[in-house]
């Protein structure tokens, strides 16, 4: 495989744990931090799914190569936590990704919007990188091993990928008279589902050291998407917060049609290997 | 920076020192590089081949990522992203190596937009089923290693160079469609089907990919002569089905051709008629997806155009704050 994807399949240094490791493991997450590792693994598993949509259709090769990259990382972080998740409840990765029902995802609203066009995507992706940047550099201290592991993991690739989308909102933003209409019109549909991503859900009290509260990451975030905005010279969108309630199961009516593109093969043949 | 006499082009004296050169390091078998002299029609013919082959990696993406969103599992998923990315950075090495033929890659792109440009026939067939993404890796990436191992040699310096990066992801990509067929070949009746109809279709299209028989290919022996092509069509495509023959069994499935078997006499492994008038009217534009690809590769470039525009703004932008700055210093 090329340079270009090897973070996909690369071993990083202490306790950072891949899929395969996970698979192999018999560590069994609480009912509690079963439910978190979806919230987690859904949020990557959908924008993974999202973000495949541009592979041979983006506006350079070397995007094409990126987007790839990004939506590959984010596969291996689902893959890692569908399979922790499924350990509360002998259930693989796959039985999970393709077998349940809508209500039964707990993916927030913001990874299941619509790619849009470029500028779109580069501001859904500067959001989700900044909020899993924050998140996952706090979560390699959880005091459950396992999500601390998958975290160590991927905080290294989620901050590339902040990276990649940064230096595009940069671009976008002082480029051409169009690239600026287009990314702050791309700021500004994203920005009602910023809230969710910091709401504090019953759950969170019930895991006490293993999780990361939602709110806590609200301050470093406002503050690292600031910077750049400001740099860029762009506002943070002034919008109303959409209701949300992914975490809960209530979706946008986006999800649906994910789902039936997803999940349609491997239903046609339940119970068959691939 | 002058640049070295034997790549001034133009005066006599120069052109026949060079041409000399020329003609003993292929005599020697050793590689041309990109500043030495070459004879125009040698720049010519890589070009156009070197230029189609990346082509064909970027048109070649396509089908199979037709299927990214709706693979099986999500180990599988992962593993077709990776293959279809692959596919994109074989076409920038290949662009790349073309380039210092002295084409930018804009200009081949846009020959490839406009429908100037060729690409492999291959990826105007549907892929209709998950199994034809196995059959794809096993027959089309296969074909295309049998293909590009004797390229890793060619005389051509970048170009070989590339080759010998991509023959190694290549041969990735086949093995990982041979154990999707493997998996298929092993599970119900229904994916066992699945499999044995996508090798009935690919089957017959990845032969053509060699190319025209021998005494039907007007290209190949200038190719030859120049130590670009080691082996003639038909030797390499009588190789392939030699490997996929022996790969086929290992599947529990069949090659879609009852004249397949191996010559005592001759050593070479034979194979039913191809129909040709069907390889042509495809390489016409005539085939089932041709349009269909070439739409999505237009809108894709077209769509990008803005984007395009906006990082060069930026990159002139930002080499013009860092000039002024400089000077202002
Ligand atoms: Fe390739
Ligand atoms: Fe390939």
């Amino acid at each position: 495989m090329s340079e270009a994807n090897a973070s996909a399949t690369r071993i990083t240094p202490g306790n950072a744990l891949r899929p395969e490791d996970i698979a192999a493991s018999d560590a069994v997450p609480s009912p509690e931090a079963a439910e978190y590792a979806l919230w987690l693994g859904d949020d990557s598993l959908i924008l993974a799914q999202r973000l495949g949509w541009w592979i041979s259709r983006a506006p350079e090769l070397e995007e094409d190569v990126a987007l790839a990259n990004i939506a590959l990382d984010l596969i291996g972080h689902a893959r890692s936590f569908l399979t922790y998740a499924g350990h509360a409840s002998g259930r693989t990765e796959d039985d999970l990704a393709y077998f349940r029902r809508e209500p039964e995802f707990r993916s927030a609203h913001l990874f299941e919007q619509p790619n849009g066009d470029f500028a779109r995507t580069i501001a859904r992706q500067f959001v989700v990188s900044h909020y899993q940047w924050e998140l996952y550099s706090r979560l390699t201290h959880s005091t459950d091993a396992t999500l601390a592991g998958i975290a160590a993991k991927a905080v290294k690739e989620v901050d590339y990928h902040r990276d990649h989308s940064l230096q595009w909102v940069l671009r976008l933003a002082q480029g051409t008279e169009e690239s600026r209409r287009r990314m702050i019109a791309g700021l500004k549909l994203t920005w009602p589902y910023v809230e969710e991503l910091f709401a504090d859900e019953p759950l969170i009290d019930a895991l006490g050291g293993a999780a990361v509260r939602p709110s806590s990451l609200r301050e470093p975030f406002d503050a690292a998407v600031a910077a750049v905005l400001a740099e860029a010279d762009l506002e943070v969108p002034a919008v109303p917060g959409a209701t949300g309630g992914g975490r809960r199961g209530v979706h946008s009516e986006h999800l649906g049609y994910i789902l039936a593109e997803l999940q349609v093969l491997a239903r046609e043949h339940p119970g068959a290997s691939w | 920076m002058a640049a070295p006499a034997a790549t001034q082009y133009g005066s006599p004296d120069v052109d026949a020192a060079g041409q000399q050169l020329f003609d003993e390091l292929i005599i020697q078998d050793s590689r041309i590089e990109p500043r030495d002299w070459m004879p125009e029609a040698y720049r010519k013919s890589l070009t156009r081949q070197i230029s189609q082959h990346a082509h064909s990696e970027i048109i070649g993406m396509q089908p199979e990522a037709n299927w990214i969103t709706r693979a099986p599992s999500l180990k599988r998923k992962a593993i077709l992203m990776a293959k279809v990315q692959d596919e994109a950075g074989h076409g920038l090495y290949l662009y790349s190596a073309a380039e210092t033929l002295g084409t930018p890659r804009d200009k081949m792109t846009e020959d490839l937009i406009a429908g100037k440009a060729r690409y492999s026939s291959i990826f105007n067939y549907p892929v209709l089923t998950w199994a034809d993404i196995g059959a794809i890796g096993w027959l089309v990436d296969g074909a295309a290693i049998c293909n590009q191992v004797p390229l890793c040699r060619a005389s051509y310096g970048p170009y070989g160079r590339a080759m010998v990066r991509i023959c190694k992801e290549e041969s990735f990509h086949q093995r990982q469609g041979f154990e999707i067929l493997l998996e298929l070949a092993n599970g119900t009746q229904a994916q066992r089907d699945m499999a044995q109809d996508a090798i009935n279709r690919w089957y017959a299209p990845s032969l053509m990919m060699f190319g025209p028989p021998d005494d039907d290919s007007p290209n190949s022996n200038q190719s030859m002569a120049w130590n670009i092509k080691r082996f003639s069509n038909d030797e390499l495509r009588s190789r392939f089905v030699g490997m996929i023959a022996e790969q086929v069994k290992a599947l529990g499935l069949s090659l879609p051709d009852p004249d397949v078997r191996f010559n005592e006499d001759t050593g070479k492994w034979e194979y039913g008629p191809l129909d040709w008038e069907e390889f042509k009217e495809v390489l016409a534009g005539r085939g089932p997806c041709n349009a269909q690809r070439m739409e999505r590769r237009r809108e894709a470039h077209e769509d990008g155009a803005w984007v395009r525009e906006a990082a060069a703004a930026y990159a002139d932008k930002q080499a013009r704050g860092a000039a002024s700055a400089t000077e202002a210093a």
